[in-house]
């Protein structure tokens, strides 16, 4: 289970809103290659690993990467905090004000709410390592997409941060990857049955 | 997992829980003194409960893992197992 701790991973501290900015960054709110989507993937595959360590790093990003979900509601929170209704309009946020005021709602930039199309978690270890090596890759680019439509310091403090982990993630599901390959090129002692050789699988 | 670490784990799982409950209640009643120390009462024996579980069967938490080599925090059994 999930304990909430009252403090953000890393410092958030916006001093000027920039409505336009916001628009572009909650995509990593709820976007295809976000952090709500990173979460849930990573929290939904655990289960089916087959080692301990790639148990607990997915369960252990996945639990991360909440905490960059915050982060980033964080900054688009700070970036649209006070903005009048026709701001937003002029910015192209006139049909998110419509439909969520200063809210922060998950969706792309592009305005698609967030779904769980974005994610798989496929049963297969290495389909889905290979996914979220995949994942974390997608999300650094985005990043650095995000750095280079900013000039605000205080923006780009945090979204460099974020797209560190993004890379020390990549590294170590790619370590995950090679453990999992290693357990199941093991030599097995006996031959597994295939599961619908197996009684317990008939009706 | 042994029928003695089922249990303590038992009580570990309905102490946080009273302590789930009753900071929800004080999220709305924040006044309730009465309410308070029986949170405070509560909060007490969640963490003595944890600390002995802890102490006997590993962390509960990966930033409660002991000094210990192999890192003991990925051991099994996860919660789904």
């Amino acid at each position: 289970m999930w304990v909430y701790e009252k403090k953000l991973e890393y410092p958030v501290k916006i001093k000027n809103p920039n409505p336009k900015l916001a628009k572009y960054i909650i995509s990593q709110y709820g976007g295809p290659d976000g952090e709500l989507a990173a979460s849930l993937r990573y929290l939904s595959q655990r289960f089916s690993m087959p080692t301990n360590e790639a148990k607990g790093i997915l369960n252990d990003i996945g639990t991360e990467e909440l905490a960059h979900l915050e982060m980033i509601g964080t900054i688009v929170y700070q970036l649209t905090r006070g903005v009048p209704a026709d701001v937003l309009e002029r910015v192209g946020l006139g049909a998110y004000y419509t439909d969520h005021d200063h809210a922060v709602y998950p969706m792309s930039a592009s305005g698609t709410p967030f779904t769980a199309a974005y994610i798989q978690s496929k049963g297969d270890p290495i389909a889905d390592l290979h996914e979220d090596m995949a994942a974390e890759q997608k999300a650094r680019a985005t990043y650095e997409n995000l750095i280079n439509l900013t000039d605000d310091p205080d923006v780009i403090d945090p979204l460099r941060f974020l797209r560190e982990r993004e890379v020390v993630h990549f590294q170590r599901f790619g370590e995950a990857l090679r453990i999992v390959q290693d357990k199941l090129a093991e030599k097995p002692f006996y031959v597994k049955k295939p599961d619908c050789m197996n009684p317990a699988y008939k009706r | 997992m042994n029928p003695n670490q089922a249990q303590l784990l038992k009580e570990v799982m309905a102490a946080d829980f009273t302590l789930i409950d009753l900071n929800l209640y004080l999220n709305t009643h924040p006044y309730d003194q009465n309410a308070i120390m029986l949170f405070y009462n509560c909060a007490q024996r969640a963490k003595i409960l944890r600390n002995e579980y802890e102490r006997l069967y590993g962390p509960l938490t990966a930033q409660s893992t002991p000094y210990k080599c192999p890192w003991q925090w990925i051991n099994s059994p996860w919660p789904w197992e």
